[in-house]
């Protein structure tokens, strides 16, 4: 299964250079979608020796939420927004894409050096997790709007949990449950505080909030 | 006696959506609030057990020590919230440094946040899995969220966002730190690796190398949560703009609860043999804390944040204390107990200041023992207390750091630290003696309206916390001092 696990882990790298090429909000929601449900194939094809509860209800579970749920959530937030794509990152496209090439030539250096003391399903493994965390650190660093920064926070975690998933395979169920259910809780209460923001400020520019200070 | 302790909480949390009037709500926020206090004083006065190998749940002695604290500064912080839910009304009403209208958010939502925020610290004090105390650490920032955004305008908007991304992705680090701890554990094949009491009795076996990874990701994390510098961006926008009850309990229990992650983890790598590399870690970001801390207080102009920064300081002496090991340890986390305490009780006069003047601003407001005699005094004697006086409970913690670390030949950290010390003490008492010496202004800046007597639900609870702070400056109890003994020998210190 090690050729489907590096395909998996291939194409969710692909999904991170093109978050990181995108402009409208729409389809940057729709690849956040994507690694969603290539996450909760991850345990179906990486976690042979799991018991078949634990794997169906991470892959059911992270499928449904992180695949659907998640984008339902913000496009009902980007309904409600004037906008439909970031003009003026803080950091442009062209740029972006470089500094992703960046990332992952510095995940593959520190996925080398930190071989994992178990058997990891791929070798592949901890450089893609390590790549779509930095990916997703960048997006909240490098984009103005409020709905990007979700997706960036979205990213993160799905980064975290492909390390989780390699790196931890026995984590125990409950453990996983409580972790989706924390950042399905998060991304809820994000939608609803964009969604406050648009209506309070008429935009969800983020660099624009920046009353409070000393 | 632990189930009950979590189901509490939660239980009226969720009820307290459900109910529609105000009354029946406030007595179930107050009463859910003391039966959790007397259950948490149970837990007290029964000496700690040692876990059971392999127990999620348990609550050993810092566990317990900073459970009771939390219920203690809660149960206070709600008897204030009847008073402070009762005076804010509902409707519309204008905002008093901007002027443009703004409504509350439901009151019902305010109480069942409040208790469900109670309820997530209770899980963070008990758990003794390292998966689930992330858990429960992140559930606290999303059940806190809301309370910040009580007063639905746009300042507490923009503190709410950066608070929830801030935190969000700061425990988002410590969730991989938590993993990397997984990985460094060998043999993890029995199902339950991040157990606390599993991963200490495997000690030296722990990867080196995967464990300091681990510890730093998880002080960045934990750190964001605790208000560290450089990674306390949050702190001051989110107490300055949330309510004072709520600033109060974000400060004297949110932070402790962060702050015991930290703390788990630093357990961790002193039982595999690496205490001399986290400690030299939290030595810096402590120092480093009440450096920056005591640049932005000296010359605050909102009094609000200087006691968010005046936070910042403590959680570096906290962080400071632990780094420095032996008999700091005991003086760090007697110091948590007294900076929740004194700072719980400064925040909720802060909010009888700003209830009466009607502003933040620390030089629109002058007076204050004469306009407001009891929130007034209370004021003086908290920043006495929070500024490390004799002979109130901090001075006596701060002491036995500062002893601890010339004992230990670390002069030069000792004397940075007292120098800080001075530094925020010269910087707070110009703001806070203006503040309350002086007539009040007439015009303009005047309060709006007459301001009216002081009422017993918002001095009361202050002034309670305030005599507990004294108290334990002129004698730590004896029960108190075991369980912060204990809880010190678990971090290898004395």
């Amino acid at each position: 299964m090690t050729s489907l696990t590096d395909l998996l882990l291939v194409l969710l790298v692909l999904t991170g250079f093109r978050l990181l090429g995108l402009s409208r909000l729409g389809a940057s929601i729709r690849t956040a979608g994507m690694q969603g449900v290539l996450l909760g194939l991850l345990p179906l094809v990486a976690g042979e020796s799991w018991p078949p509860l634990r794997m169906g209800l991470l892959a059911g579970g992270s499928m449904v939420l992180k695949g659907l749920v998640f984008p339902w959530l913000l496009f009902r937030a980007l309904r409600e927004a004037e906008v439909r794509r970031e003009i003026e990152p803080f950091v442009g496209f062209n740029l972006s894409l470089l500094a992703g090439t960046l990332c992952l030539g510095a995940s593959l250096w520190l996925g080398g050096g930190l071989p994992l003391p178990g058997s990891a399903p791929s070798s592949l493994a901890v450089p893609a997790a390590l790549f779509t965390i930095f990916c997703g650190l960048f997006l909240i660093v490098a984009r103005k709007n409020a709905l990007n920064q979700v997706v960036g926070y979205l990213v993160l975690e799905n980064g975290i949990y492909v390390f989780g998933v390699t790196a931890v395979p026995h984590q125990p169920l409950l453990v996983e449950l409580g972790v989706l259910l924390d950042v399905f809780v998060a991304v809820f209460v994000m939608g609803i505080t964009v969604f406050h923001i648009q209506r309070a400020f008429d935009h969800i520019d983020t660099d624009q909030l920046s009353s409070l200070k000393d | 006696m632990l189930p009950a302790l979590c189901a509490i909480p939660f239980a009226a949390g969720l009820l307290a959506f459900a109910v529609r009037r105000d009354g029946p709500r406030r007595v179930l926020l107050v009463g859910a609030a003391a039966a959790h206090a007397a259950l948490a004083a149970a837990v007290w006065l029964e000496p700690p057990t040692e876990a059971t190998a392999g127990a999620w749940f348990a609550l050993d002695a810092a566990g317990c020590l900073f459970l009771g604290l939390t219920s203690a500064l809660f149960l206070a912080a709600s008897v204030y919230a009847v008073g402070y839910l009762a005076r804010e009304g509902s409707g519309r009403r204008e905002d008093f440094e901007e002027g443009f209208p703004f409504a509350n958010a439901p009151e019902a939502v305010f109480a069942g946040c409040l208790l469900l925020f109670l309820g997530t610290m209770t899980l963070v004090c008990a758990s003794q899995h390292l998966g689930m105390l992330w858990v429960a650490v992140e559930a606290t920032t999303l059940a806190s969220a809301p309370l910040i955004y009580f007063h639905r305008h746009r300042r507490s908007l923009e503190a709410t966002w950066k608070y929830l991304l801030v935190c969000s992705v700061g425990i988002a680090v410590a969730l991989l730190g938590t993993f990397l701890l997984a990985v460094a554990c060998p043999g993890q094949g029995d199902g339950s690796p991040l157990v606390l009491g599993s991963l200490v009795g495997a000690g030296p076996a722990l990867a080196a190398p995967w464990l300091k990874a681990a510890f730093a990701l998880l002080l960045v994390g934990y750190g964001t949560k605790m208000g560290l510098a450089p990674f306390h961006a949050w702190l001051p926008d989110a107490h300055s703009e949330a309510p004072s009850v709520v600033s109060a309990l974000l400060s004297g229990a949110l932070l402790n609860c962060a702050f015991l992650g930290i703390l788990r983890a630093g357990q961790v790598l002193g039982a595999a043999g690496h205490a001399a590399f986290y400690r030299e870690l939290l030595v810096v970001f402590g120092i480093l804390s009440m450096a920056l801390a005591a640049v932005f207080i000296v010359r605050q102009g909102d009094y609000k944040r200087m006691l968010a920064y005046s936070s910042v300081e403590h959680m570096g002496i906290l962080a400071l204390g632990v780094g420095l090991g032996g008999s700091a340890v005991f003086g760090a986390l007697l110091h948590a107990v007294n900076h929740s305490l004194t700072k719980g009780a400064l925040f909720l006069v802060a909010g009888n200041v700003l209830a009466a003047y009607r502003t933040k601003s620390t030089s629109e407001v002058r007076g204050i023992l004469r306009t407001l005699p009891l929130s007034g005094v209370l004021w003086v004697l908290g920043f006495l207390a929070v500024a490390g006086s004799p002979p109130f409970g901090p001075f006596l913690s701060e002491l036995v750091i500062f002893k601890a670390a010339v004992d230990g030949g670390h002069l030069l950290i000792a004397a940075a630290y007292v120098a800080l010390l001075a530094l925020v003490f010269a910087g707070m008492s110009a703001t806070v003696l203006g503040m309350s010496l002086g007539e009040t202004p007439e015009a303009p800046g005047a309060p709006a309206r007459p301001l009216r007597g002081e009422r017993l639900l918002a001095v009361l609870p202050p002034a309670a916390l305030a005599a507990a702070v004294l108290c334990l400056g002129l004698h730590v109890p004896g029960g108190l001092a075991k369980l912060l003994a204990a809880a010190a020998a678990v971090l290898g210190g004395s």
